[in-house]
């Protein structure tokens, strides 16, 4: 069969992130292996490291583990919330996949932000401006990415919060008089505004009730089908990433465990953590 | 052609967590499947059927051997394909149905099977109406068209299941007890749709306990046998 391992969108290698002074030994005395992230020379802490992954157009990763274990660290490094200690990344859209995004210079990286990257948090404030109303959040994103038609602007933020069932006739109030599951999806209306290729979701569904839960997993996975965005998914919940993503990496301890399509690492983990984490699930 | 090509497979469990437990599940599986072909896995419960058919879907990891699939792009070693590969392959030619529905809370039945019509990027109107006229095949009554399936009893789960795995009529489907919960009138009519997707070419690998199933259903048989292959049947065999 034809190989076409050159197609991937986004190629991250050897991402790490150590808070502190790292000793020559830091990262062979840290891991899954010492159950422990914090360097026993230094007590600097390895928040990530090593981390290597591919991902395809239109293909959806999902980031599995439990708090600490640096999930969350992989797409805030991504999506430059914080900079790396060491590590390399390449966006095929971007300078044809040449060039290393995460050391371009903050303006390079604010375009790259605005142009194709979406992020979803799993906190709606710190994705959403509180003080602009919904229409206004989407709008913010839109001027970014170089949209200055008003009226197209707000035809745009009004098509977004119907696909994403916010009542258009609140495009005008802000977020802070919503539920938190409308919040949420305006936020993903944000996100997705300036139809980027690529869009990250940390923990998005934590802390909604079911029913809004199913709600949001379902519109994420509807944007998906109709859009081909490929998608970063961090969960700490197992449910959400067998309905959301088709492959999947766990992390422990700031490194990749293990990595394979999702129904594998559900069925026949391989990892003694992968199976603890999927022997305990309800 | 061959659309299959299984040779000295075999699957171990290691446990780690129940004291590196091990577990033999499958041990040297060879058997080869001419395309448009409908294999049979028979055996008793824990013999290794549904363990075979998740090693050739990729949701278990084989310990050794090969798998070649007669891929349109060309042979492909499923064993040690890329993660992208695979998914690649489900796409677009390999589907699997299991026995049991598995779906996102709030989607309604019409929506669930159209979920692999969508993944192909068929028009949405025309691929909700395909998958009302399967539905209306299959006798779900309409009132449950736009209901959610997490709701429904298991033979209408069965029914939406199958339905799912066949509209698209994938190039090869491995699917698993397709009749299990079934009265006998959706029975033929399952069986009947799964011929028909034959008669286009489709290759079929097929778990079932039911006699009737099996003799309407499927050119020869595979029985398995404590993670072995016992025996080979039939008219192709």
């Amino acid at each position: 069969m034809e190989r076409n391992d050159d197609n991937w969108l986004l190629r991250v290698r050897n991402l790490t992130k150590i808070y502190g002074e790292p000793s020559e030994n830091t990262l062979s005395l840290t891991g899954p292996m010492f159950n422990s992230n914090i360097c026993p020379e230094t007590d600097s802490i390895v928040a990530c490291a090593g981390i290597d992954f591919d991902l395809y157009p239109g293909e959806v990763l999902g980031i599995v583990g439990e708090s600490g274990s640096g999930k969350s660290t992989v797409v805030k490094l991504l999506y430059f919330d914080m900079e790396q200690t060491e590590g390399t990344a390449w966006l095929k859209p971007y300078n044809d996949g040449l060039q290393n995004i995460l050391s371009e210079s903050n303006q390079k990286k604010r375009y790259i932000r605005n142009h194709l990257m979406g992020m979803v948090y799993q906190n709606p404030r710190d994705g959403l401006n509180f003080r602009f109303s919904s229409g206004g959040n989407i709008a913010e994103k839109l001027i970014m990415a170089g949209n200055m038609h008003v009226g197209n602007i707000r035809e745009r933020a009004s098509d977004l919060l119907n696909k994403t069932e916010v009542p258009v006739q609140r495009m005008d109030d802000r977020p802070s008089s919503f539920s938190g599951g409308m919040q949420q999806r305006v936020q993903i209306s944000k996100a997705i505004a300036n139809n980027p290729p690529l869009l990250f979701l940390d923990e998005v569904t934590t802390g909604l009730d079911v029913s809004v839960q199913a709600r949001v997993l379902d519109l994420i996975r509807e944007l998906q089908q109709d859009l081909g965005i490929a998608m970063i998914v961090v969960s700490h919940d197992l449910s959400v990433i067998r309905m959301l993503t088709d492959r999947t990496m766990v992390m422990k301890n700031g490194r990749i465990v293990e990595s394979g399509l999702t129904d594998q690492i559900l069925q026949d983990p391989q990892h003694e953590y992968s199976q603890l984490l999927v022997s305990s699930l309800l | 052609m061959n659309i299959l090509e299984v040779s000295d497979l075999s699957k171990n469990f290691n446990l780690h967590i129940l004291n590196d437990k091990k577990i033999e599940a499958l041990k040297n599986i060879n058997f080869t499947m001419k395309e448009g072909e409908i294999i049979g896995l028979t055996g008793k419960s824990g013999s290794g059927k549904s363990s075979l058919m998740k090693c050739i879907y990729r949701s278990y990891l084989a310990s050794g051997g090969e798998i070649i699939y007669n891929a349109k792009a060309g042979k492909i070693d499923l064993v040690k394909a890329t993660d992208h590969e695979i998914i690649q392959l489900r796409k677009t030619e390999i589907t699997y149905c299991s026995q049991f529905l598995s779906v996102i809370p709030r989607v309604t039945a019409v929506e669930v099977v159209c979920e692999n019509l969508f993944r192909a990027q068929k028009e949405k109107s025309q691929a909700r109406e395909m998958a009302k006229e399967m539905l209306e095949k299959l006798g779900l009554p309409t009132s449950l068209w736009d209901a959610f399936p997490v709701t429904f009893s298991g033979g209408e789960q069965q029914r939406i299941n199958v339905a799912r795995a066949i509209i698209a009529s994938p190039r090869f489907l491995l699917i698993d007890e397709p009749t299990a919960s079934l009265d006998q009138k959706t029975k033929d009519v399952v069986v009947d749709l799964i011929l028909s997707l034959k008669r286009n070419g489709t290759s079929v690998l097929c778990i079932s306990h039911d006699e009737y199933t099996l003799d309407r259903l499927v050119d020869r048989r595979l029985a398995l046998h404590l993670g072995e292959i016992e025996q080979l049947q039939g008219i192709a065999g």
